[in-house]
């Protein structure tokens, strides 16, 4: 058995490989040098596992890089795996997101992308199809963009039924019950300091969602300003937010293993967004948010870098593996739930994205 | 007719390691002229331009020494013999 960890940076994909049940991690890499990869995904469902790229050249555009040999070759489509219909108007900003969908449905895979846009593959990830439904969506022309741009940068399909949920900044959260043909906002509870007035339908600056494993309809949210949950499928939130040092942050992850476990890295806001008192810290709650214990064995007491949305993930191993990346490029392992870390990666270029992955 | 078009070294790789290419002027704008490159290399046309047609915003495109952008843009006049220059910016960090 080999855990691998993808980590994206602001200059090139490294690919970390334990092969003693996450004690200790060689690097590989860098591999695409030189291009900004914020979003990664290792697609395990296929014969070989597909290491999926989103990646921009900066002078040159983004595009989707793949590779099946773990990052020896690279291949890309000629015409662009992610391309704006001619009617649409738009150019491909960023790839923000890629998530291969159920084991039940092979070859599919989900894009979020800027500006605000959601894509579906057929082909593990070759070609996608613009998903009208949110694209032609009568709020879409007020999704105004965050600070890094304005994209679709969650995307949740439901393993189990029709629905996918995505999360935007902002725009908040959409939800669609019919596999993306008709969408509504789902933020009733979810607060947005940054408008005046009552709280909007739509508009939220959600940096991430999270699924609970044990309950589809109970989902984490990180918000800029809140941390929430909900029982019913974001029909309604709540804060969380109770026993956090601060209620700002980017990432939220839940445990694919264990109900009611999630993590959050939060950060001083609004102005500084760095770690309270520069001691980078995990916090984890089991109860589904109701309490949160501080995780710290292993991360740093001086630290003043974010983590940004991305760069945090957990493993399906057993316990579960949790992740954690830096802007000032270290990469933070736990085999333990977070209970202690080690130090996978220093002095790497800003991590954009990690995820993890077991291969056979 | 024809014009030369300059690839800077790390687009070379994409026209089969040429830096200089011979291309169709066709009509005679810098637009046919990408369009043909387009049809040749499809990667390569891709690096200079997005899905709209539009110039990438950081790359620069010269038709004997004069940036595009501050003439007729797509629609600048390429005579047979021209040469069409594409040049990173300078920008990123």
């Amino acid at each position: 058995m080999t855990d691998l960890l993808a980590i994206g940076t602001r200059k090139g994909l490294w690919l970390a490989r334990s092969e003693d049940d996450r004690r200790s991690w060689t690097l590989d890499g860098p591999h695409l040098l030189a291009q900004e990869v914020a979003a990664v995904s290792v697609d395990t469902r296929g014969p070989v596992p597909r290491v999926l790229a989103g990646i921009q050249y900066g002078h040159w555009g983004p595009t989707v890089m793949r590779s099946d040999d773990l990052g020896r070759s690279w291949q890309e489509t000629e015409a662009g795996a992610i391309r704006f219909p001619e009617d649409t108007g738009a150019a491909l900003a960023r790839v923000w997101q890629l998530r291969p969908d159920s084991t039940d449905r092979p070859g599919v895979v989900w894009a979020g992308c800027e500006p605000h846009s959601l894509w579906r593959s057929e082909d593990s990830g070759c070609t996608f199809e613009l998903v009208r439904g949110l694209w032609e969506h009568p709020h879409r022309p007020t999704w105004e963009p965050g600070g890094g741009g304005g994209a679709v940068h969650t995307v949740l399909p439901d393993p189990a039924s029709e629905r996918v949920l995505v999360a935007m900044s902002t725009g908040g959260v959409y939800v669609s019950e019919d596999a993306g043909g008709s969408w509504t906002p789902r933020n009733k509870g979810i607060t947005a300091s940054f408008l005046p007035g009552e709280l909007p339908e739509y508009g939220q600056c959600v940096h991430k969602v999270a699924v609970d494993t044990g309950d589809p309809d109970r989902l984490y949210a990180q918000n800029h300003f809140g941390v929430f949950a909900t029982d019913d499928a974001g029909i309604s939130w709540r804060s969380i937010a109770d026993g956090l040092p601060a209620d700002f942050g980017f990432p939220v992850v839940s445990s694919p293993r264990t109900p009611g476990t999630a993590w959050v890295v939060p950060l001083v806001a609004d102005m500084e967004r760095v770690p309270p008192g520069g001691r980078l810290r995990v916090h984890r709650t089991r109860d589904g948010g109701a309490s949160w214990t501080e995780l710290a064995d292993g991360l740093p007491d001086a630290s003043w870098s974010a983590v940004m949305r991305d760069a945090a993930c957990a493993d399906e191993g057993d316990p579960t593996g949790v992740y954690v990346g830096t802007r000032d490029g270290c990469v933070y392992a736990s085999a333990d739930e977070g209970d202690s870390f080690t130090t996978v990666a220093a002095h790497l270029p800003d991590v954009l994205v990690v995820r993890a992955a077991r291969l056979p | 007719m024809t014009a030369e078009v300059v690839l800077p070294g790390v687009l070379a790789d994409l026209a089969g390691g040429d830096k200089h290419l011979a291309v169709d002027v066709g009509a005679g704008t810098l637009r046919d002229v990408l369009d043909r490159l387009d049809e040749r290399h499809p990667l390569l046309g891709r690096r200079i331009r997005d899905e709209t047609g539009a110039v990438r915003r950081f790359v620069n495109v010269y038709v004997d020494g004069d940036d595009v952008r501050f003439g007729q843009g797509l629609a600048t006049p390429v005579a047979d013999g021209a040469v069409v220059q594409v040049l990173p910016s300078v920008a990123g960090g």
